[in-house]
């Protein structure tokens, strides 16, 4: 078999089974795909020896006749992911040098189940950014290219995209607060999907915003996500907000049988300036789904508009508070100091040598929100406003709506270094088809659904009742076999 | 709302980062457009709304008051930047 790493995970497991590939081939095809990406500098950790053994057993448990979807399965992690004996330091030069002495329930989850690590994917430092600029590593790239320029993959989660895009691993993890797995799935044209709150336990992640964090998988296709989904969920006792419910098998739920379904286009989504393209894309998914059986209703959410500066004054709040840790004392890096430092200059150095300028702008706009005389007016108000966001879903739920489509991003990628002189807020902007649904603790997907007229890929979101993400991925697989969406970016790297 | 350089300076302190006194007005300008975009909020009727606790409907859960985790001392020092006969080491706090 040719083309090993560009293989789905479905097709892998089913090769894996019959004995036609075994995983340490499909390991070293991507080894080797990895090797020669540099330039998309995705990959910032390489850990072939893990990988290596990681098949050499998944091989032995598959000849044994116990396997596991995932067993054989490369994927890159997410540099947010805690792994045992391996650099984890969430794009940060903070982290510097940080192995941690234990492994993510994420992680775990993965291994037990046979999945390889090849090794840690590129990231906005803390999960903090759009465009993958903030990190430590440099940027990552996106595979994709129309002309000269060098395109940004998205963030957070941006080295995951690249990579799941330019087939250097099966599939990855991701992690997604405001946006992060769902906009790089769109801009590289992949699959992405955050989960319920509470759905994948966050023990062993690096922790940003802690009541928006979840993880989830960023894959080639619906079926992939579904596949990890699967493996990535369930309760677990170390994450007191993870929730105690049964895990389906979300493959299984794949019919791609829609009739009868509601789904809802909120009129607020319709933004001013929003580019005729991503408006004509969804239009078209609303047709897609309608000609798939769906009924299309015209929904409200009236505080749309208010999830992007409240999602500013919340997710800086808890980062603030988390971030905390990096003091300098415990791991990470520490400022050398001057004859007659003390602990406080200690602490101030640290963290100012140890944080790049957006972190610190998010710590110091956290640390205002919350400091006496500004905690009710900002992060109270905050509160409300997105318990008001909430229950706007709420009621559309309640009315009998069984999905949400709207667009996934405003823009198709945009260049590197494109948005150094904009204000912090237009960067922000990014975020805000998504971040609605971490305020909400709601399921949402972004699919691959065209092309623009450059040729680049945008993606349309699906949101979907909370723990209903069978369902949810159901929908997302009608509306993938209707778009039928498979270009693939050219091979320059 | 504008932020100047004096709360700049604050925020700063407040936030254990060292802002050199050059870097405080560009600083400013920054919180200050941030602050501004996030201002919308007071267009919102938020009577009578309590702040979001818990975005799922579920009680945090409690555990039972017992040790189960410990005698793990290297592995926790392991990462120190400056660990000493068992402790993590830092400049003198008190005199």
């Amino acid at each position: 078999m040719s083309d090993l790493s560009k293989l789905t995970i479905s097709a892998a497991r089913d090769a894996l089974r019959k004995g036609e590939v075994t995983a340490v081939e499909l390991t070293e095809a991507c080894l080797t795909e990895i090797d020669g990406a540099g330039a998309l500098n995705a990959f910032v950790h390489h850990t072939p020896d893990i990988a290596r053994a990681q098949a050499t057993a998944a091989d032995a448990r598959i000849k044994a006749g116990d396997a596991p979807d995932l067993c054989g399965i490369p994927l890159g992690i997410k540099d947010l992911f805690c792994t045992k004996g391996v650099p984890s330091q969430a794009a940060s030069r903070i982290l510097e040098g940080f192995r941690p002495e234990y492994e993510s329930t994420v992680t775990t989850q993965l291994f037990d189940a046979g999945a390889v690590m090849l090794g840690k994917l590129n990231m906005d430092e803390f999960a903090m950014g759009s465009s993958n600029e903030t990190s430590v590593y440099g940027n990552a790239v996106n595979p994709w290219k129309i002309d000269d320029r060098q395109l940004t993959p998205g963030g957070s989660s941006g080295g995951s995209a690249s990579a799941v895009a330019a087939d250097l691993c099966l599939a990855a993890t991701g992690t997604d607060t405001g946006g992060s797995i769902r906009q790089p799935a769109a801009f590289v044209g992949i699959t992405g999907i955050k989960p319920t709150y509470g759905r994948v336990s966050r023990w062993g992640i690096v922790a940003f915003a802690s009541s928006l964090d979840q993880a989830g998988p960023m894959t080639k296709d619906v079926r992939d996500a579904a596949i990890m989904m699967t493996a990535m969920s369930g309760h677990d006792p170390k994450d007191s907000t993870s929730a105690e419910l049964a895990v389906p098998d979300f493959e299984a739920m794949l019919t791609g049988d829609i009739r009868g379904k509601k789904i809802g286009i909120p009129k607020e989504y319709r933004m001013d300036g929003m580019p005729d393209e991503i408006e004509a894309l969804w239009a078209k998914g609303q047709d897609m789904l309608r000609d798939a059986g769906a009924e299309i209703v015209d929904i409200t959410l009236p505080h749309t508009k208010y999830a992007l500066p409240a999602y500013y004054v919340i997710a800086p709040a808890e980062a603030s508070s988390n971030l905390a840790r990096y003091d300098g004392v415990r791991f990470g890096h520490r400022a050398k100091l001057a004859q007659g430092d003390g602990i406080t200059e200690m602490y101030e150095k640290t963290r100012a040598e140890g944080f790049g300028p957006e972190v610190q702008r998010r710590v110091m706009v956290g640390t205002y929100v919350l400091s006496a005389g500004f905690y009710d007016a900002y992060y109270n108000r905050a509160r409300k406003v997105r318990a008001l966001i909430k229950r706007d879903f709420d009621q559309v739920f309640d009315q009998g709506i069984d999905a949400i489509l709207t667009p996934a991003t405003p823009s198709a990628a945009f260049g590197l270094g494109e948005m150094t002189d904009a204000d912090p807020v237009q960067m922000y902007l990014n975020d805000v088809f998504t971040v609605t649904v971490n305020l909400a603790g709601l399921p949402g997907i972004s699919v691959p659904a065209g092309l623009d007229a450059n040729g680049l890929p945008l993606g349309l979101q699906l949101i979907g009742r909370p723990w209903e993400e069978g369902d949810l991925l159901n929908t997302a697989y009608a509306l993938e076999r209707a778009s039928q969406f498979v270009a693939k970016p050219a091979k320059w790297w | 709302m504008s932020i100047d350089e004096g709360t700049a300076r604050r925020v700063a302190k407040l936030a254990r980062i060292k802002v050199e006194d050059a870097a405080l007005p560009a600083l400013a300008k920054e919180f200050s457009t941030i602050l501004g975009f996030i201002e919308q909020l007071n267009e919102v009727d938020v009577d009578g709304v309590e702040p979001m606790t818990s975005v799922t409907p579920m009680r945090l859960k409690r555990r039972e008051d017992v040790v189960t985790d410990g005698n793990q001392q290297a592995a926790v020092l392991k990462n120190a930047p400056d660990a000493r006969e068992g402790f993590f080491a830092v400049p003198k706090v008190v005199e």
